[in-house]
């Protein structure tokens, strides 16, 4: 079967969605599904993105495998729930939260791909939260200071940066 | 035998309450899903440490604050009987995996129903909370709230760039998914619903049956959730969804109103058609008794219908589904049997003259 994309490569990543009991059938190849990464679950509408996970996982590895970057490496493993990455991969779901530890570089795609983002910017526990908060904020200056720097706005990235090394001094003796 | 209230009625009492938009919007719903440090999610958790997750979470007496918002009642599944346990996931009260696949699961539940702390489900802690009609932001306003008092004694599995670590890649982040009930058969009935819904899939949102994951949109009935919980604030997933539940409402508005003026005749006739067969047919599969209830559900919003409430429209949803109908007829019941029961559970609730 080709690709309903580009219509030239077979299709290798399939999904079916269903609405009002109608089934609509997927197929796409390899390299529109990773050009359009972020659209796949856009472009599945109604169906289960549990459904589509573990097919995102695995070619994910795939790719890594193919492109020889993945050859003669241990397997990912959690050392605290003893979880493989391959494990994960098939089950669609994490052991335990130092998962999210020790796949952590095989995760910022995937993330990307679900959420077309890899980082947490929502609610913090009260407790033990301050310091993340103080986190986000220096690097929201951070950020803001590489933009005056770029828009030559010298006087005020010199007093962002003294702001900045005032907040890191403050978290460092904390 | 608060476990007994629980299942008795069909209607939650959080479902009475009048809403705006209630007539398109029929619930909103907000889950917040949350993980204790230092323990393996479910799926991994030996027996002991599931028990100890629930030994954690079930204290009411550390979680006394809670008692500010009500009466709650803790019940451990394996106290729930497999009929009854069907019934609370009918009622959306608890999810079926809850009901089916957990170890030490439990779920705290207040009086009116309108809140369900499940436990040790695919995450250890789900809170959820349940409002009539479109109140999106008052169900996460109140989850906030549960969820800090459970953090003030409980570490919460959270990540500085991750946010709140849970076991399936989809909630990881906020862990929030918020979701609103729609009856849209006028975008049925025109033809607009697919276009609709893959413009909502584009921003973000997801669409599903009444039933959840994998199941079909039974009588016209969808549910309209975020689908991304990383790299959004929780106002801004819920603002988004609001905004476009907004925007489907007022969809939903326009093609009844350009249907009444269009074929009003047509519209008439179909309503009270299904208004009749409901009244008076013998036997009713699942399948067309929501679809006939969508109708009539429709003819009323529209005043073709007098007579019947949305309450009563509510209750039936619920109580034409198998758990509920074997609830209420005492006995295990083949197809046929049960669409015998179907039929007079709604003839019974729709006549007005009934004694
Ligand atoms: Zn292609
Ligand atoms: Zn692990």
């Amino acid at each position: 079967m080709l690709c309903q994309e580009c219509g030239n490569k077979p299709a290798t990543l399939h999904f079916t969605k269903i609405v009002s009991g109608e089934k609509t059938e997927f197929h796409i190849c390899e390299s529109c599904a990773r050009e359009k990464g972020e659209m796949i679950p856009g472009v599945s509408g109604g169906f289960s993105i549990h459904s589509l996970l573990s097919g995102l996982i695995d070619f994910d590895t795939a790719n890594k495998i193919k492109s020889g970057v993945g050859k003669d490496i241990q397997p990912l493993r959690c050392e605290d729930c003893g979880m493989t990455y391959s494990q994960f991969s098939k089950a669609g779901r994490f052991g335990c939260s130092s998962c999210y530890k020790y796949f952590n570089t095989r995760l910022d795609p995937l993330f990307k791909r679900v959420h077309g983002s890899t980082s947490h910017v929502g609610k913090v526990p009260i407790r033990g939260g301050a310091q993340i908060q103080v986190k986000r904020r220096l690097q929201d200056m951070k950020n803001e200071l590489q933009l005056r720097i770029a828009q030559e706005e010298f006087e005020e990235a010199a007093t962002l940066r003294d702001q900045i090394r005032e907040l890191e001094k403050g978290s460092i003796e904390q | 035998m608060p476990n007994l209230r629980f299942t008795e009625k069909a209607l939650s009492d959080w479902m009475l309450g009048n809403a705006n938009d209630s007539d398109i919007a029929i619930s909103s719903r907000v889950r917040v899903a949350r993980n204790l440090q230092h323990i393996p999610f479910p799926l991994l958790a030996t027996s002991e440490q599931s028990m100890e997750v629930l030994d954690r979470l079930s204290d009411m007496e550390k979680y006394d604050s809670l008692k500010s918002l009500g009466t709650f009642y803790m019940l451990p599944l394996d106290d729930i009987a497999p009929l009854d346990r069907k019934v609370l996931v009918e009622k959306h009260l608890i999810s079926p995996s809850l009901a089916n696949e957990s170890e030490h699961g439990a779920v705290i539940l207040s009086e009116d129903e309108s809140i369900s702390i499940m436990i040790n489900e695919e995450d250890h802690l789900r809170i959820q909370c349940l409002y009539p009609g479109f109140q999106v932001r008052e169900a996460w306003e109140k989850a906030t709230v549960i969820d800090d008092i459970f953090e003030a004694h409980i570490d919460y599995a959270f990540d500085d760039t991750r946010g709140y670590l849970t076991s399936c890649p989809t909630n990881v982040g906020t862990g929030l998914r918020a979701s609103v009930m729609m009856h849209l058969p006028a975008l049925v009935m025109t033809q607009q619903i697919n276009r609709i819904l893959s413009a909502v899939s584009q921003v973000g949102l997801t669409v599903r049956g009444i039933y959840g994951e994998g199941s079909e949109a039974v009588g016209n009935i969808f549910q309209i959730s975020n689908q991304i919980t990383l790299g959004q604030t929780e106002s801004e997933i819920i603002d988004n969804l609001h905004s476009v539940v907004l925007q489907i409402i007022e969809h939903e508005k326009n093609a009844r109103e350009r249907l009444l003026k269009e074929s009003k005749l047509r519209m008439t006739d179909r309503v009270r058609r299904s208004y009749g067969i409901l009244s008076y047919a013998e036997m009713l599969d699942s399948k067309e008794a929501a679809q006939r209830l969508s109708d009539v559900r429709l003819g009323m919003d529209l005043g073709i219908i007098e007579g019947t409430s949305t309450s009563v429209m509510n209750e039936l949803n619920v109580m034409t589904q198998p758990g509920f109908l074997q609830k209420t007829f005492g006995e295990a019941m083949n197809t046929e049997e049960r669409d015998v029961y179907r039929a007079k559970l709604i003839r019974e609730k729709l006549s007005p003259q009934q004694h």
